[in-house]
């Protein structure tokens, strides 16, 4: 049990390194835009137009 | 409004408006052809699939905005080394980075699709767009590329570019932005830490721990959550100061007992853990700033992504002016804070006005819609006084400066507008003003339920007034109603409406009248052509348009744009000379033909036709032109504005929640009173001024009415700010975009009925909530006085009502 007087206090280390990262993420701009990142993964740059179904985006939109 | 001439058959594949019947333009787009509904969207179309992006069209979620075919732009100006001082910066690298303000990014695929297109630029080294600030960072080396090249590029694509000039407010919004994130996530982490320590100190509550380990977890909790109350809570403070400096019952808010209570239990566990004794409840503070956190950061994002970062009105000037040092000598571009008045510039055709100015030489039309309402084109000739921020349609125009910057009518409007907001009656959400009271009420009882334990059992006092304070904390008002605003703010947007102002859902449920600009609101501001008439036999309907289109390719005017959707190219024109507010004149074939005004067009029919001709237009309601030629007369066109679709909808749903509609225009024809009869709008008024229309609209607050005020142009920016709630165009000049509560994104107006049945929902939710909040500190606060809750169990009771409040508040997203 001893040991939980070391181990606890080098906890606030690891917070402190985590508060450190949160700050490097959020001042280098990675919050900026939440709108947009989610969705880059899915713009596949080097796929190719499927030929068939082709989308209709205008139909949904009509609903709308 | 009948559409029976031109009905409407498909939607545009681009930009999803409907396409005019005789039209017939396609791009082959991954393999099929997709119809268009005009050049502008066609040339675009094309140029996204010939620079092999048509994937845009499959990542894209919303359609693209249709692009301003009218707007003709020097992008070269912004190469000069004095305009890019504003808004480009030089790095040490030698290249240069701007940030410009991007108009028409609809979605994620349009940043794709400028990130894309720009990056494949030579010389662009780095492009970032960013969806919700409409904002793009471009990085390039001046030597292989220029600003104006890229600019262009981006208008080719579809997209209309402007240099960021409002820093400032962008740098402001990004602070505060960063800011809260940092916060709630200090708080969050220390929430949760505290929270680990928090189990294993109940558990040793239970189970029994050694004295050394206790105070080792109480130190631990002590030093995790000082940061999160000095640092995460620290807004709840300075807004409780403010608030209590007012001293005012009023302003009391809910950040008051907030503060006493995170304060409070604070240095109390505090002394706990110094004195070894008590209970502490380090976690209770961390996971209420963290709570409260949550909220005020939701708010705050819908707050920020929904303003439109545009706005101020030297976006809507010229960077430059071409100034003329001597009456005959060459104009020499400067920039517009160079220009002094007495000065003599030249405005040509399709520019805008730098200035206010009176009229020197030259005579051609300029449009003052922004202003006036007016959709013609106004006639301007030596001695007129033209306006900054105006368009010159027609032709040179050579203007002495009267007034410049600040003195200007355009800027008299804004300060118009700005009076008009301070004047707006002030909206208090229901939660404010059921909190100020619950504030105090919970703060006198505290304190009385205090003096009452501190004299019948002292040491138990505190504690108490501790719990009173958490298990009454005003939660469920502060919390669930924001998120209940952003649950439905949210749906909005998809319905097509965008909400700028917290106050508009609360405002829209309670609304008695609806009050609906003319041009560019109720109507498109677009000529179209309604009915073609031909008189000779041996052209056909299609054959008139084709001609007409022909002699109007190059015009740049509004009823030019009537044609312009028309093919051109069964007949090609030459010699064509425009008539300043006549009409046109071009030789097709071997003959001439004319196209404008009945007397313009009938001066050069054979001197029989020309006695006999019946000069009566066929129908009032629209604005006629002839087409004629040597030999005579050869069709009417009957032009009118087309409606926006959804309007109908719109009226048939107000005229059952029996709100009135009216209609209220800068526009002085008699156009006014056809559309409002069209329509069944009762009530109407034409020719009115921007101050005018402030005035109707204080005088119907004065009787008691709350007013929606749809809108659209400059002219409408003041009564914008003056309404109860305003709606602008999605379209709508960026002063009255960004004076209006919200923005009509989708074009479509039905979209403003939709959203009221949303607001009206709101309401009923907002209500639960609070009734549910009022019900559960009525059970839980008698509970606290007497000291049967402890502070623990006050916490788990209040974060326990906040859940069932905004899950509650979700509903709305469903």
């Amino acid at each position: 049990m001893d040991s939980l007087y070391l181990l606890i206090p080098v906890v606030l280390v690891f917070l402190v390194l985590a508060i450190r990262f949160l700050s490097w993420a959020i001042k280098s701009g990675q919050y900026d835009d939440l709108d947009t990142e989610g969705q880059r993964i899915l713009f596949d740059d080097d796929a190719t137009p499927k030929p068939k179904p082709k989308p209709k985006p205008q139909v949904e939109n009509d609903k709308t | 409004m009948p559409d029976s001439a031109l009905e409407l058959a498909e939607d545009c594949y681009h930009c999803g408006l409907p396409i005019p019947q005789h039209l017939n333009l396609t791009v082959n787009i991954s393999g099929e052809a997709q119809a268009m509904c005009c050049p502008g969207c066609q040339a675009v179309a094309l140029s996204i699939v010939d620079g092999g992006l048509e994937n845009f069209y499959r990542f894209r979620s919303e359609h693209a905005q249709r692009p301003n075919e009218t707007s003709k732009h020097q992008w070269h100006v912004y190469d000069l080394e004095e305009v890019q001082a504003d808004f480009v910066a030089r790095l040490a690298s030698g290249e240069r980075e701007a940030q410009l303000l991007i108009q028409g990014i609809t979605c994620a695929a349009c940043v794709w699709l400028l990130e894309k297109q720009l990056a494949n630029m030579p010389g662009v080294t780095a492009v970032t767009v960013n969806a919700s600030t409409h904002r793009c960072l471009i990085r390039w080396s001046n030597d292989t590329q220029n600003l104006s090249h890229i600019m262009s590029e981006c208008q080719r694509i579809g997209y209309e570019p402007s240099p960021a000039t409002d820093e400032k407010a962008f740098q402001a919004r990004k602070k505060e932005n960063r800011q809260s994130l940092m916060r709630l996530g200090v708080a969050g982490i220390g929430m949760m830490q505290v929270g680990m320590v928090a189990i294993a100190l109940y558990a040793g509550g239970l189970q029994g721990i050694s004295e050394g380990m206790q105070n080792l977890l109480r130190y631990l909790s002590l030093v995790i959550a000082t940061p999160v109350v000095f640092y995460s809570a620290k807004p709840f403070f300075q807004a409780a100061r403010r608030s209590l400096a007012h001293a005012q019952l009023r302003h009391l808010n809910m950040d008051v007992p907030v503060s006493f209570a995170i304060l409070g239990a604070y240095f109390a566990s505090v002394y706990s853990t110094l004195t070894n004794s008590g209970e502490v409840y380090f976690d209770s503070v961390s996971m209420f700033t963290f709570f409260l956190l949550v909220g005020r950061y939701l708010e705050m994002r819908v707050r920020h992504s929904n303003s439109l970062a545009m706005g101020s009105l030297s976006q809507l000037l010229p960077f430059t002016a071409n100034r003329l040092a001597e009456p005959e000598s060459d104009p020499v571009a400067v920039p517009l804070k160079s220009l002094l008045v007495g000065d003599r510039v030249l405005v040509r055709a399709g520019e805008i006005f730098p200035s206010d100015g009176c009229v020197l030489r030259g005579s051609s039309s300029v449009e003052e819609a922004l202003l006036t309402g007016e959709a013609k084109p106004l006639r301007k000739k030596v001695d007129d006084l033209v306006i900054a921020g105006t368009l010159n349609t027609e032709s040179v125009l050579e203007v002495r400066v009267t007034a410049l910057g600040q003195n200007t009518t355009l800027s008299a409007i804004d300060k118009l507008v700005s009076r008009a907001e301070l004047e707006k009656p002030l909206q208090q959400t229901l939660a404010d003003k059921i909190a100020a009271y619950f504030v105090a009420a919970v703060l006198i009882l505290s304190l009385l339920v205090g003096s009452f334990w501190y004299f019948y059992e002292p040491e138990q006092a505190f504690w108490i007034v501790l719990s009173i304070l958490v298990v009454t904390c005003p939660c469920a008002l502060s919390l669930a109603t924001p998120v209940a605003l952003a649950a439905a703010t949210s749906a909005a947007r998809r319905q097509g409406l965008l909400i700028t102002r917290a106050h508009v859902l609360e405002s829209m449920a309670s609304i008695t009248r609806i009050v609906f600009d003319k041009t560019g609101t109720l109507t498109l501001g677009q000529l179209r052509v309604k009915h073609c008439i031909p008189t000779q036999k041996q052209f056909d309907e299609r054959q008139c348009m084709a001609l007409a289109a022909a002699l109007e390719k190059n015009a740049n005017h509004p009823i030019a744009s009537a044609f312009l959707a028309e093919t051109a190219g069964f007949f090609s024109a030459s010699d064509i000379r425009q008539y300043t507010a006549e009409g046109v004149e071009g030789q097709i074939g071997k003959q001439c033909y004319r196209l404008g005004s009945i007397e313009f067009v009938s001066n050069i029919f054979p001197r029989t036709i020309q006695s006999n001709f019946n000069t009566s237009v066929p129908e009032r309601n629209l604005q006629w032109i002839l087409l004629g030629s040597e030999d005579g007369p050869v069709a009417w066109f009957g032009l009118s504005d087309s409606v926006r679709s959804g309007i109908k909808p719109l009226l048939s749903y107000c005229a059952a929640e029996s709100i009135n509609s009216e209609l209220l225009s800068g526009d002085a024809s008699s156009a006014v009173a056809v559309l409002a009869e069209d329509l069944g709008i009762q009530d109407f008024q034409a020719g009115a001024k921007p101050a005018d229309k402030l005035a109707r609209i204080h005088g119907l607050q004065a009787l008691g009415e709350k007013v929606l005020m749809v809108g659209d142009g400059i002219n409408d920016a003041p009564v914008l700010a003056g309404a109860d709630v305003s709606i602008a165009m999605g379209a709508a000049t960026d002063l009255a975009q960004t004076r209006a509560d919200a923005v009509l994104l989708n074009n479509n107006l039905q979209a403003i009925a939709r959203v009221r049945g949303i607001a009206l929902k709101t309401r009923i939710i907002i209500r639960q909530n609070v009734t549910w909040a009022l019900c559960y500190n009525a059970l839980a606060l008698p509970l606290a006085a007497l000291g049967m809750v402890p502070p623990w169990a006050a916490a788990i009771g209040m974060s326990a009502s906040s859940l069932v409040v905004t899950l509650n508040a979700l509903r709305l997203n469903r």
